[in-house]
């Protein structure tokens, strides 16, 4: 299983947590506005991405806070973490 | 094609088993064909013997980046049923039941169908609200399913636990058609009999780019074994079709997700059915080989590397243990992982993709082996005739864009 390292209580296991599914997807602020296509985008449609993903997890059985991280789903290995509202750090200076 | 008869085998095994030939040809790629196939699992082959079989197209190939059969084909549960709520679902997924029947047949290859049934269980009021309204759905599409007491669902399965934990056994539904196959056979049989028409079967050759011309439409893929030039491409790559299709800039709703099963030490014929719980979640039969074979949800997260964590394969167990206390015993022999494009209602995406001669077959997440033969069949009349089969018409990439979703996630029957 992973072990995770919450920003806020440092490394738990995968157990204490909710996946969040793929961060910085953005809401669209105004959904009246937007076209059927950019909803679905919003709604439904991902990167899927094989190699560096950046997600969201949920501290639920500890902090309960939700914080994002960088994982490579090719090995499950994470490369970072990082709170809410920060940008993700560039791949390329994570130790590890 | 060699043949395969009671004769034959009877003919070889006194002469010491000499003169079996290939199954297949380790073809090497060819400049160009008129069509390819990318994936060559289950799906992907099937799509392939039927583009030659049904609609004349021989000069084609089927493109695995691994070994054939390799990827989910090889590692699902084998479960096979169609009692889906939706009436699109049920005919596509009873369309393959009746391919099912026949295939053995059909390919000269024993893919060892077993109707033994598929029983799916009941344990609170919703489950019971749910599965009876599936099976109404389900009679009235003409697709047989029936409503069990407890002291039913256990004379049809006598290890079944009904009585004696948290959540007992209140009913259960049953598809008498639905049963079990041998997965790795179906990919075999296909791949067997599309060679034999003439298909090449290309392994150890991943697509790592799409060409498309100036109009748009595709015309070749770059591969790690050359370019090879087509003017119609079908993908049925599974996990890894958003990484296909992104080739072509075709976004996709897919997540791919880790799906785990384990087998436990053959044992003599113990279990004479299919038994799924959505509940106490597990789903679990005893194949021909003695293993039961065993699986419940998904892995949490996205991944790509065929793992999931031990946590998950611990609770599917403690839910058969709860259900079935024979087996607290039984040894637990091999664990794996598929990786199981999971959309957003739970059931496939197969048509086109707006890009001229580019078309997708995916989106069976969790639940894809069971359809082998009807995905196929579809898959196949598609790419043949630039138009969708009336049964994988409600099934398109649009869908998601204009509301007309097909929820499948309790017929689904795995946690994700």
């Amino acid at each position: 299983m992973l072990l995770i390292e919450c920003p806020y209580c440092g490394e738990r296991s995968e157990p204490e947590f909710v996946y969040g599914g793929q961060a910085h997807v953005a809401r669209p602020r105004v959904p009246a506005e937007v076209s059927a296509e950019q909803w679905a985008r919003y709604l439904y449609f991902r990167d899927n991405t094989r190699g560096v993903h950046a997600e969201r997890w949920r501290h639920t059985h500890g902090c309960g806070r939700f914080f994002n991280a960088l994982r490579d789903t090719t090995t499950d290995q994470f490369l970072a973490t990082y709170k809410v509202g920060e940008a993700p750090p560039a791949p390329a200076k994570v130790s590890r | 094609m060699q043949r395969f008869s009671g004769l034959s085998l009877l003919r070889r095994g006194l002469s010491g088993q000499r003169g079996w030939q290939p199954q297949w040809r380790h073809a090497e790629p060819k400049p160009a064909y008129d069509a390819l196939v990318i994936g060559g699992g289950g799906h992907g082959l099937g799509t392939a013997y039927y583009l030659a079989s049904e609609h004349g197209l021989t000069n084609i190939a089927v493109l695995e980046k691994g070994w054939i059969g390799g990827g989910n084909t090889g590692r699902n549960t084998t479960i096979i049923r169609s009692n889906y709520l939706f009436p699109e679902s049920a005919a596509l997924y009873d369309h393959a039941v009746k391919l099912w029947e026949r295939l053995s047949q059909a390919l000269n290859y024993n893919v060892m169908f077993s109707q033994r049934g598929v029983m799916m269980l009941a344990h609170t009021v919703h489950d019971m609200q749910v599965a009876k309204r599936h099976v109404h759905a389900n009679r009235a599409a003409g697709v047989d399913n029936e409503w069990l007491t407890p002291r039913e669902a256990k004379a049809f399965c006598p290890l079944l636990n009904i009585g004696d934990i948290r959540y007992p056994v209140i009913g259960a539904a049953l598809q008498r058609r639905g049963g079990t196959a041998r997965h790795d056979a179906v990919a075999w049989g296909y791949a067997r009999a599309a060679d034999a028409l003439g298909v090449d079967i290309i392994e150890n050759c991943e697509v790592t780019g799409i060409r498309r011309n100036a109009e748009g439409a595709v015309e070749a893929v770059e591969t790690t074994r050359g370019t090879i030039r087509a003017p119609r491409i079908g993908v049925a790559a599974a996990g890894h079709t958003s990484v296909i299709l992104r080739m072509a800039d075709v976004e996709l709703p897919l997540e791919s997700y880790p799906l785990q099963a384990l087998v436990s030490e053959p044992v003599k014929p113990v279990f004479p059915c299919v038994v799924m719980s959505n509940t106490i979640h597990a789903y679990i039969s005893q194949s021909d080989k003695g293993e039961l074979v065993i699986g419940a949800g998904t892995d949490a997260y996205t991944s790509y590397t065929q793992r999931g964590g031990p946590h998950i394969t611990s609770h599917a167990l403690e839910a058969i243990c709860e259900l079935f206390p024979m087996f607290r015993r039984m040894r637990m022999l091999r664990c794996w992982g598929g990786i199981v494009d999971v959309t957003p209602d739970r059931s496939p995406i197969i048509g086109k993709t707006g890009v001229p001669g580019l078309y997708v077959n995916c989106g069976w997440g969790t639940g894809g082996f069971k359809a082998t033969p009807g995905s196929a069949h579809v898959f196949a009349w598609t790419i043949a005739r630039d138009e969708p089969h009336p049964l994988n018409a409600p099934f398109t990439l649009e869908r998601f864009r204009d509301g007309n979703l097909i929820d499948e996630a309790a017929a689904a029957a795995v946690a994700h």
